[in-house]
């Protein structure tokens, strides 16, 4: 479809042969908010590190606005990673250099923009994420939440197309994750950006998405997909059903 | 390719319009910011109205080059606002946004203040320096009463990795070492025809000052350094705190299984260095010199007497403590992220090298009075 921004066809992913996740397939449209959740061990980190580049598959493709990142020459993938941005677990913030150096050092790298105007815009993006006048902090001298917060500014630096999120809620408290969770709609909806998101937070699902996948463990494999307000009560799946309503297994 | 297209309308002179058409975003912003400015400032334009209703697209790139024109402009207004487009502008915080620099940490330019902090801040560092080898030395005697509180495990790692796995290395340098001094010192003694002397200088040399100086540097390099990156992470991430709110004591932990284990190897380590440095001399003797391998060896044995070995190896256990307790010292004095325990490494070794020679120092003062 041409709407689609990226398709998974016939993933077979895993490390030193050990399968984690069977065959695969799935299509995430230009401009949605794609939650992919499921139970810890599940393989979602390893889904997302395959969707990024980071680990190369057993077999099956991987396509992103066109350009298959399993196959593309290594200049085809440099151009790939500059329309996505990436939301680390930890952060991964420099802990050498300031937040506001941090959220400018894509920005510098591959924007004409000159050093002044670049500050501005470094101001603009922190405010965005509630982290004003935080600039001059080092990583280490801000919270848990702050660094979640400038990760993401870091991530939205260039405006990708893409945005993949790794758990932007997880460890921070009900009032910021909502924060969070306000702001990547409001991104989402106002800019546009495609939000690709792993997460098990229930509230934060059913906030943000309408179409979710969830992965299992033991079918190593997609065992539901949809909306996650349907999924919730009328899944075929019981565990399923469990997930969503956060019940415990029998 | 996107694209973006401006025009003037000057029809009123009171009101100048700039309509745009197109997209306002990261593809557009580097050029008409390059532009627009320098065009509006050579215009000496004194209020402009900006016509939004031919823009399609509009992110916070879009704001940035609003923003730079309110600074170029006093008076500037917006006509044909989307709400999308005020939207974007509010969670920017456009109208509030202040151009000026963050307010960067002060620091005081004044050199006695410059030279207070810097007073006060080694002061701080040498009362930690003192306290933990308080603590270190409370912690031997507990394990020297209690010797079931060691972490065995712990310390034969430690004796394997800075020991076992240092043989090769120290054995290769000091090979080399001894073929130098060999060499370079026969230049000199074949004019006298002592050449047999040779055997005696490498030996004392190396068994009484280089074999400790060397090992200890080796020594440092490799495991100091891995000392202070370790125990930094670790106290980076939290581990630290987790040890110390578990009941431990981390100093027993983590530093004491270090220090005893390279107590322990690094003496031994020394006496390899000395063997394959009288090694390499013995090569260079054999080989240049006429000299035979058993006048070479029996030469050695008489120039050195027991107390020189036993000195020696006195020295390099001073130094393998030094070493060890100035890694951990540093490991647990590590601050930050990633940069602070790459400092941590650094430090450990400077400091641990520079301890050693001045160590050393005292060792040959006192030797002198003996």
């Amino acid at each position: 479809m041409e709407n689609n921004i990226i398709c998974i066809k016939n993933l077979i992913a895993g490390y030193d042969n050990d399968v984690i996740l069977n065959n695969i397939s799935f299509d995430i449209i230009k401009g949605e908010i794609f939650i992919v959740l499921g139970t810890s061990g599940c393989g979602k980190s390893t889904l997302l590190r395959h969707m990024i580049g980071l680990d190369k598959p057993i077999s099956g493709s991987i396509i992103i606005n066109d350009v298959d990142i399993t196959a593309c020459s290594d200049s085809e993938f440099q151009k790939t990673l500059k329309k996505i941005g990436v939301l680390f677990q930890g952060s991964a913030l420099f802990g050498s250099m300031t937040v506001g150096e941090n959220v400018a050092l894509p920005i510098m790298e591959y924007s004409n923009l000159p050093k002044n105007v670049i500050d501005d815009l470094v101001k603009m993006k922190l405010y965005m994420v509630g982290l004003e006048n935080y600039e001059n902090h080092y990583p280490s001298e801000i919270s848990g939440g702050m660094k979640k917060r400038a990760g993401l500014a870091r991530a939205l630096a260039l405006n990708p197309e893409i945005v993949f999120l790794d758990e932007p809620s997880a460890g921070l408290d009900p009032v910021i994750s909502a924060e969070i969770d306000e702001l990547i709609l409001y991104i989402n909806q106002r800019i546009g950006t495609t939000m690709v998101i792993v997460t098990h937070e229930l509230q934060s699902i059913f906030t943000l998405a309408k179409r979710v996948i969830m992965l299992d463990k033991r079918k190593k494999g997609i065992i539901a997909e949809g909306d996650p307000k349907f999924l919730k009560d009328k899944s075929d799946n019981p565990f399923v059903r469990q997930f969503f309503n956060r019940e415990a297994r029998a | 390719m996107q694209s973006l297209t401006y025009k003037f309308n000057y029809d009123n002179p009171e009101n100048i319009i700039l309509s745009f058409k197109g997209r306002m975003d990261i593809s557009t912003a580097p050029s008409l910011l390059a532009k627009l400015p320098r065009l509006i400032k050579s215009k000496k334009i004194p209020s402009l109205t900006i016509n939004f209703s031919e823009v399609t697209y509009f992110d916070d790139y879009g704001a940035l080059v609003l923003f730079e024109l309110k600074n170029t402009i006093a008076n500037l207004k917006f006509i044909n606002v989307s709400n999308n487009i005020n939207d974007v502008l509010n969670i920017v915080n456009f109208n509030k946004i202040e151009k000026k620099p963050s307010l960067k940490k002060y620091r005081s330019f004044n050199i006695f203040v410059r030279m207070g902090e810097s007073l006060l801040e080694n002061a701080l560092s040498v009362k930690y320096f003192i306290s933990f080898i308080g603590g270190v030395i409370l912690s031997l005697i507990y394990v020297f009463f209690r010797p079931k509180s060691l972490r065995y495990n712990d310390m034969i790692t430690c004796m394997e990795k800075t020991g076992v796995e240092a043989i090769p290395i120290v054995g290769l340098i000091s090979f080399l070492l001894g073929l130098i001094m060999a060499f370079m010192s026969s230049l000199q003694l074949k004019q006298f025809g002592a050449n047999i002397y040779v055997a005696s200088l490498v030996a004392l040399a190396m068994v009484s000052e280089l074999g400790p100086i060397m090992t200890a540097i080796i020594v440092a390099g490799r495991s100091g350094s891995a000392f202070a990156a370790e125990i930094g992470t670790m106290k980076i991430s939290e581990e630290i705190d987790a040890l110390y709110i578990m009941g431990f004591d981390t100093t027993l932990f983590l530093a004491v299984p270090r220090i005893l284990g390279t107590v322990i190897v690094v003496p031994v380590l020394t006496l390899f260095s000395d063997v394959f440095a009288i090694a390499g001399g013995l090569v260079i003797g054999v080989t240049m010199l006429d000299l035979s391998a058993t006048s070479y060896i029996s030469q050695t044995l008489n120039s050195l007497s027991l107390f020189e070995v036993i000195w020696g190896l006195i020295k390099s256990a001073v130094f393998a403590f030094i070493i060890a307790w100035v890694g951990c010292l540093r490991g647990f004095e590590t601050k930050g992220g990633a940069a602070g325990v790459g400092n941590a490494a650094t430090s450990a070794v400077v400091t641990s090298i520079f301890l050693i020679i001045l160590f050393d120092s005292i060792f040959a003062v006192i030797r002198s009075y003996w």
